[in-house]
């Protein structure tokens, strides 16, 4: 009776560059058939982790197994695991898609047959056969991901690495990527995902990891981070610089924008804490007001009391 | 991974290489058309002065004393033959460089797969290319005139011959291409390609040099490859130097194949 392995076993991982420590630490396990999303802004680490994960990049420190094999001394196995798109588009461009998916066929010893079953079967899920034999390099970049996607998929891993899928894609194609993603989980694979959107990976994901300055910040599901980050904020728009004074002395929590003559107050995503924040503001000072959901940036605002875009990289990082 | 893994995937890399050099004519056109430039100017510009310093060439074309453009011709063929082989493997450093730089390349990384097919299909194509070059090239030189006694069997030979400097240089220049930072500089570091042929029996004699070039013209791997590919050609006997060509191609082709592995299958820090 052996227990079924963690598809990725992460401990004490660090890398650095030269003095500047870009991987401070980090611990992670994603069990077989699960969504993991790694959620963190530019610059926190992510697309390290996952270059680690995959062979591309030697780490500094740390056990990290990936499908049970030591990505260190065993990465053929590591390799014969799992398939990476990454966040930008690894796909021959001076070849058609039909050929980019049949490279990938060969490459993974497919028999004739198959491989070509396989190719059709992909062109028509991912909405590429009108283009199958035009090259890559005039596909848009919604095709180009999905033919990248198609390419990693191909060989049908158990273990899919996807660095930011979604990154520069108009909001059907985000969709359309999130449903292939969501099949391949229907199917078992495990799925380890970078994301820079909260939406993204409440979608998509099973357990969220939040990394900022090279650690993992805070980890849990969905609705376990909800509930450790306020309900957004609501902004409110003032006609002039005296009823900004005045609202924002009543509300210390709130950060106020002078110039533009807006206040942010953190809500609490409930009914009655917006009717207090209105009950609290003079009808004549308000030129109106947005009632925003929570965003990355909450999240980073709550787990570290600064906002994403303010994370540092590497130093600081509270305890 | 087994070897025969690393044949397929070495063929499948090859395939992927020969579609790439059809759908970018234009870097083929470039690198064959260097060495017919050169024919056409070193017979045409130079070739009349350049015969008349002929030493006569014994027993080969019957005629002694000094020669005419025609003889010329004759001399500098194989040199020019075999400058379009070492052109293709200048290619061969630009194309590898360049595709280095896309994400494609990346991906090959995280794939189970014999990596050095990667290299094995630039290198394999580069020789097929290299093939058609030498054609196009003798055809010209045919055109021009050449005529020479070689049997089908040096031909052969020859041919042999080209294909092994042809593999050999290329896993150098393959090096050369992952080595560079950019596909500039790929472009640059194999230059000395295209320079050392001319310090060496290809375009004239090397008894006509001052000592110390002479010396270094007669011991470089060029010389013997050129003066074995001469002999061929034009139906002589290469002696000794045949022997040494091939070392020298082994040599070049060892270091070059594993110079160009270890730069590739390493495992980035950075």
């Amino acid at each position: 009776m052996t227990a079924i392995r963690p598809a990725i076993e992460v401990s004490g991982l660090t890398k650095s560059y030269g003095q500047h420590a870009v991987l401070n630490g980090v611990d992670l396990t994603v069990p077989q058939g699960s969504v993991y999303a790694l959620l963190g802004p530019n610059g926190a680490g992510k697309t390290t982790i996952v270059n680690i994960l995959s062979t591309l990049l030697a780490p500094d420190g740390g056990e990290i197994r990936v499908g049970g094999f030591d990505v260190r001394r065993e990465p053929a196995g590591v390799r014969a695991t799992i398939g990476v798109t990454g966040q930008f588009s690894a796909i021959d461009e001076l070849l058609t898609g039909r050929e980019n998916l049949r490279l990938m066929a060969e490459l993974a010893h497919l028999e004739r047959a198959t491989a070509t079953a396989a190719v059709t079967v992909l062109l028509e899920r991912f909405d590429l056969v009108a283009a199958a034999d035009r090259r890559a390099q005039t596909y848009s970049g919604g095709m180009k991901r999905r033919l990248d996607l198609a390419m990693t998929l191909i060989a049908r891993p158990r273990l899919i690495f996807l660095d930011e899928p979604t990154a520069g894609l108009d909001p059907r194609s985000r969709r359309d990527l999130w449903a292939i993603v969501r099949e391949q989980v229907a199917d078992g694979v495990t799925v380890l995902l970078t994301t820079q959107y909260l939406d993204e990976a409440d979608q998509l994901a099973d357990r969220i990891g939040v990394l900022d300055g090279g650690r993992l910040v805070a980890e849990g599901t969905a609705a376990e981070l909800k509930r450790r980050v306020p309900g957004g904020h609501v902004t409110v728009q003032f006609t002039d610089a005296a009823g900004l004074a005045a609202a924002a002395a009543a509300h210390p929590q709130a950060s106020s924008n002078v110039e533009a003559l807006t206040l942010q107050v953190p809500g609490d995503g409930s009914v009655a804490g917006l009717r207090r924040l209105l009950a609290g503001l003079d009808d004549d000072a308000v030129a109106g007001l947005t009632v925003q959901s929570a965003d990355l940036d909450d999240v980073f605002l709550a787990l570290t009391g600064r906002t994403a875009a303010a994370a540092p990289t590497a130093e600081g990082i509270p305890a | 991974m087994s070897t025969a893994y690393a044949v397929r995937d070495s063929a499948t890399m090859l395939r992927r290489n020969l579609v790439h050099i059809r759908r970018y004519p234009s870097l083929s056109i470039m690198l064959v058309a260097q060495p017919i430039v050169f024919l056409l100017l070193f017979v045409y510009v130079f070739g009349g002065t350049l015969g008349a310093g002929l030493p006569g060439p014994e027993g080969v074309v019957g005629r002694a004393g000094a020669g005419d453009r025609g003889d010329y011709l004759e001399f500098i063929t194989p040199g020019i033959l075999f400058m379009t082989v070492t052109s293709i493997a200048l290619g061969t450093a630009i194309s590898t460089a360049t595709d280095m730089t896309t994400g494609i390349i990346a991906r090959f990384r995280t794939m189970n797969i014999a990596r050095v097919s990667v290299l094995t299909g630039h290198v394999l194509g580069a020789v097929i290319r290299t093939g058609f070059a030498v054609v196009i090239v003798a055809a010209v030189a045919f055109g021009l005139g050449f005529r020479s006694d070689a049997g089908p069997l040096d031909w052969l030979g020859a041919i042999g011959l080209l294909v092994g400097v042809s593999f050999a240089l290329t896993w150098l220049t393959v090096g050369m291409g992952l080595a560079a930072d950019s596909v500039e500089t790929a472009s640059n570091t194999p230059l000395f390609l295209v320079i050392l042929p001319f310090i060496s029996s290809g375009f004239v004699p090397t008894d006509a040099m001052p000592t110390g070039l002479r010396q270094f013209a007669e011991h470089q791997p060029f010389t013997p490859m050129i003066d074995t590919l001469r002999a061929l050609v034009t139906g002589t006997s290469a002696g000794s130097d045949l022997w040494l060509a091939i070392g020298w191609c082994a040599l070049i082709a060892l270091l070059g194949f594993l110079w160009s592995r270890r730069l590739f299958l390493r495992v980035p820090v950075k």
